[in-house]
């Protein structure tokens, strides 16, 4: 009896759960499929994606993202590498670093960026669109510190790394090779889903781009629900999809990962 | 200057010294073995010739050459760890041609030297494995193999066989005892197992806290022991106090006296030699083709141990027995 109750009780809080979360979303779908009157259509979609400056700042906020990865990946993966290899006792500062962009707002940073790197500093990163760029990509590698880091840590806590580097080096191989050859390949699913985790912050990202004037996906997102109807819907699912895409690809590493042990 | 030379060695951590002022000789092609309890500084030293710790003070010699600053990368020392540490993204070939593929050997060198050493340790035919596909065994194999192939100066085995289970283990050692006469490799292996080091050795460094107590074969290691350590660390030695010595045998003694079980001779009821005294057995335990007997004679405890070769040998709690121990079996250690 009591069995019975506390399992009605579990699909209660499920079905109210999922309500809360799938209401929202089916009705901005079925919104953006109302465009076209008295019958439902994928006009917005179509509107949407046929769109110069949506192709054009997806574009944007797709390589942002892509250089951010890629930066990022090269910052964390040698420096989770030594702190848990030589400084194994910096971890818990170097925890609360890459926490910090999840405390201060990203205003905060963005003004902090704009009085370091404006026009008349003396790093003049704000003076030009490319310099500008790069300190987006800066920015955005601050903004995903803390889902790349701890990420990647988890995925060399994993591993023999200490085992690994000296078996490595035994052998004759350099730093390099121990981390483009043996450390990047044992931390790969680790590090796809730092990377897709990356990518989904960035895509949405509106405050960084917005404040440094560049054509990103965020601010155009926020440009298009302040003017029109139904595309902002269509816009909001998109966004949506490419998030579950990342979340779901995370998955399907994080599943391959598990499937062959890391440790040998 | 010995082929592998250690020079008043010694490592601090912080305050903590876990390794004084060590000397270690070792000639080429020698099998050496570092036994000692965990925490004595074995593997500190291993490591040190490893170059994965630098030493605090002293200096390592290969060859002639100082080697004690050099990166653990140009040693050209090969080494086996413990829990073999097998790249887990690389197949068996792979793992073993890492280091030939580091050192940017032709494909077809590589792939002929794999296969030779793949043969060496009876693993043909597992080349597509990947670690997580391998037993234990298999994968020490690998991990043997990975070493051996770049050819070391010196091959470093850090404890290789604790992980695996007993039967595989003695067939490993055998293997490796086999590979190392075969090559003529100069090796250092590093365990805390008795039966281990007094199989595979031609000399054992037994360590304690940080220093070496003895040194020496097999059989003097085993038969003539110099401390009180080394003799209760290599077996079941009787350890006699000062006063209990002169209790049992009249003799008067600095230190201990150490006696091996097996080195108390039990003679036919009856027997009145000279240099013979009597006991009782308190107890008994059967050790496969040993019994051992726990013997009280003159108010000390005894282990006495008899081949057991048939049933009439197994003698019965509460059995009087003359003991003898001759004057060389009996040894005094600090």
């Amino acid at each position: 009896m009591k069995r019975t109750t506390s399992r009605i009780g579990a699909w209660v809080a499920i079905i109210v759960g999922s309500a809360y979360f799938l209401l929202p979303l089916a009705a901005t779908f079925l919104f953006s499929l109302k465009m076209r009157r008295d019958a439902l259509s994928f006009d917005a979609y179509k509107v949407v994606l046929t769109d110069p400056q949506f192709q054009a700042t997806f574009s944007y906020s797709t390589l942002m993202a892509v250089l951010t990865i890629v930066t990022g990946i090269l910052l964390v993966v040698p420096t989770a590498y030594w702190i848990q290899l030589k400084l194994p006792r910096l971890r818990g500062l170097v925890e609360f670093i890459t926490l910090l962009p999840l405390v201060i707002p990203a205003i905060v940073i963005v003004f902090g960026y704009l009085k370091m790197y404006n026009s008349s500093a003396l790093l003049p990163l704000t003076a030009h669109e490319r310099s500008t760029d790069l300190l987006l990509v800066a920015s955005y590698v601050t903004l995903s510190l803390p889902y790349l880091y701890r990420s990647i840590d988890t995925g060399l806590r994993a591993v023999d790394v200490r085992g690994l580097t000296e078996a490595a080096q035994s052998l004759g191989a350099g730093w390099g090779e121990i981390l483009l050859r043996v450390i990047f390949p044992n931390v790969k699913s680790a590090i796809l889903s730092g990377a897709f985790l990356t990518f989904a912050v960035v895509i949405g990202e509106f405050t960084m781009a917005s404040l440094l004037n560049r054509p990103a996906f965020g601010p155009y997102l926020q440009l298009i629900g302040a003017n029109r109807a139904y595309e902002p819907s269509a816009l909001a699912i998109i966004a949506f999809l490419v998030t579950w895409a990342s979340m779901g690809l995370i998955q399907v590493f994080a599943h391959n990962g598990r499937a062959k042990p890391k440790t040998a | 200057m010995a082929f592998l030379d250690i020079k008043q060695i010694s490592k601090r951590f912080g305050t903590h010294t876990v390794v004084h002022d060590i000397d270690i000789s070792i000639e080429r092609g020698e099998f050496v073995t570092f036994l000692g309890p965990s925490g004595c500084g074995k593997t500190t030293v291993l490591r040190m010739i490893a170059g994965f710790e630098a030493p605090t003070t002293g200096a390592i010699h290969v060859g002639g050459h100082d080697i004690t600053q050099q990166s653990p990368q140009k040693r050209g020392i090969g080494i086996v760890f413990q829990n073999y540490a097998l790249f887990p993204n690389l197949n068996v070939e792979q793992n073993i041609g890492f280091g030939l593929k580091v050192r940017k050997l032709p494909r077809h060198d590589i792939a002929a030297k794999v296969a030779e050493v793949m043969k060496l340790v009876e693993l043909t035919g597992k080349e597509a494995h990947y670690p997580h596909e391998l037993s234990g065994g298999q994968r020490q194999r690998v991990a043997l193999a990975r070493a051996l192939v770049v050819e070391p100066k010196i091959l470093l085995l850090d404890e290789p066989l604790s992980a695996l289970d007993a039967r595989i283990r003695k067939n490993l050692r055998e293997q490796i005892r086999d590979i190392q006469r075969r090559l003529q490799l100069t090796t250092v292996f590093v365990t805390h197992d008795q039966e281990e080091a007094l199989t595979l050795s031609d000399r054992i460094y037994v360590m304690n806290q940080g220093r070496v107590e003895q040194h020496g074969s097999a059989e003097e290691i085993y038969t003539r022991p110099e401390t009180e350590f080394v003799a209760r660390f290599m077996g079941n030695y009787n350890l006699l106090k000062a006063a209990e010595a002169h209790q049992l045998l009249g003799m008067h003694i600095d230190g201990h006296m150490a006696i091996r079980p097996e080195s108390i001779h039990v003679l036919a009821t009856g027997s009145h030699e000279l240099g013979t005294f009597e006991g009782v057995i308190r107890r008994h335990q059967l050790l496969g083709g040993v019994i051992r007997y726990q013997v009280e004679s003159r108010g000390v405890q005894l282990l006495v141990d008899r081949l057991n070769r048939n049933a009439a040998d197994l003698m019965p709690v509460g059995t009087s027995v003359r003991l003898q121990i001759h004057g060389d079996d009996m040894r005094v250690v600090r």
